[in-house]
């Protein structure tokens, strides 16, 4: 950039690029220049995850789970392929295992070496799952951890965390909250939350919504 | 390896910070990371353990200090240097310097996009039959091995039970160590709380890890 007339320009474009974005940049032009990656894949791929899937569809599994005994129990043995046989859900991958809370258990999951994280069914995790507080205290202090998300438990429920060492996922089954018996598979699926899905938190209750 | 990744039962981080309404991207050049890492994963040279040990070589200091996606930066780039798909000058310059790959065929394209969304499946089919079954109590492995594992330290040399048969999978520790998928047959392996926090823990807790058979032998 000799011309002066373009050294403002170039100038501000420099600074605000940081040192990371310039590195992301420099990778992604190397890899097209070399025919290995796509830029419309690389859009299509962020388009899929920004708005495509996401706790949504972890969402409608749990309300099928609620109101059909059938579907739950096939998911509760073989989640993928419970899943894979709804017409009306999308594909999931291997091996979603699908764990359920009840008055005397609940599950919670972590990935405590890296960041597992069932995607097909929840979408990206959260910071918060990926950060160094959850992933070592979850695993030997749950309820100080779960009262932090405001979950308080009863002394006497067990609590079972699973940590993701393999290429399996876990999504738990939060319970169905009660006075529910007249909502429709699709407004239940309101209630449920990312976090319950996680483990970290109760599923909404309808006073819940109305508050919001 | 015992390095800061294998983070489970450590003490000091501070409170856990959930944000409301938390974005998928932060930053918009963590999307494109995420793309890159799809389409290179795609490519087939490297599997998600060959990526997840690079993320365990990093410092400690560093490790902990980056953000999730800057890891990733950082791994994506070590490995692809360290296995030939770009050099130093070309990172420098931020083109090919050496026009197309002859690996390119392999690419990710919009007609087989649908493969970056859907998990991959790690079973494999194999000759031997399990070792455990469901309810046999058993001892995880000691080690303090430099190489890759998936079996955390808060685990190791300690009692469990099994709980359940995953199926035979790709055994991460053999694809690091000599890329070979050198697939195993894998447990869901429950702990009582105690036997790994002490005495002093909830008596209401137990935890639960997948591991592989070469993880543990019967008590």
């Amino acid at each position: 950039m000799s011309d002066s007339h373009h050294h403002d320009h170039a100038h501000s474009d420099v600074s605000t690029l940081t040192d990371i974005q310039k590195r992301v940049k420099a990778l992604e032009s190397i890899l097209v220049d070399k025919g290995l990656v796509e830029r419309d894949v690389i859009d299509q791929i962020i388009e899929h995850f920004e708005n495509k899937v996401g706790p949504h569809v972890g969402a409608r599994i749990v309300a099928r789970a609620w109101v059909s005994p059938e579907f739950k129990k096939s998911l509760l043995a073989d989640a993928t392929n419970a899943i894979n046989g709804e017409l009306d859900f999308a594909e999931v991958g291997q091996h979603l295992i699908a764990v359920e809370n009840s008055d005397e258990l609940h599950n919670v999951v972590v990935c405590t070496l890296c960041s597992c994280y069932p995607w097909d069914v929840l979408g990206l995790p959260p910071v918060w799952y990926k950060s160094a507080p959850y992933r070592s205290r979850v695993v030997s202090e749950p309820r100080s951890v779960l009262e932090e998300f405001g979950l308080d438990l009863p002394q006497d429920t067990k609590i079972r965390i699973w940590d993701s060492t393999a290429e399996t996922r876990y999504l738990v089954i939060p319970q169905r909250p009660k006075n529910t018996e007249l909502m429709s598979e699709a407004e239940l699926a309101d209630l449920v939350t990312r976090d319950s899905m996680i483990g970290t938190s109760d599923v909404l209750t309808t006073a819940d919504q109305v508050n919001t | 390896m015992n390095s800061i990744h294998d983070l489970g039962g450590m003490q000091g981080f501070g409170p856990i910070a959930p944000e409301d309404d938390e974005l998928t991207f932060h930053l918009s050049w963590e999307g494109r990371v995420l793309g890159l890492q799809r389409s290179i994963l795609f490519l087939g040279l490297w599997n998600i353990d060959v990526f997840r040990h690079a993320q365990e070589k990093i410092q400690a200091i560093d490790y902990l200090s980056w953000s999730y996606y800057e890891r990733w930066v950082h791994t994506l780039t070590a490995t692809a240097l360290e296995r030939g798909l770009f050099d130093q000058d070309e990172l420098r310059v931020g083109k090919s310097l050496s026009g197309e790959s002859p690996i390119a065929t392999k690419k990710l394209t919009m007609k087989s996009i649908n493969k970056a969304y859907v998990r991959g499946n790690f079973e494999r089919i194999g000759d031997s039959q399990p070792e455990f079954s469901v309810g046999d109590m058993v001892v995880t492995k000691q080690t303090h091995t430099s190489l890759h594992t998936r079996l955390p330290r808060y685990a190791r040399d300690k009692l469990g039970t099994v709980i359940a048969i995953r199926g035979r999978h790709v055994f991460p520790d053999s694809v690091v160590a000599h890329g070979s998928e050198d697939s195993q047959w894998l447990y869901t392996v429950e702990f009582e709380g105690c036997e790994l926090w002490g005495d002093a823990v909830d008596p209401t807790i137990s935890n639960l890890i997948d591991a592989f058979e070469p993880y543990l032998s019967r008590v």
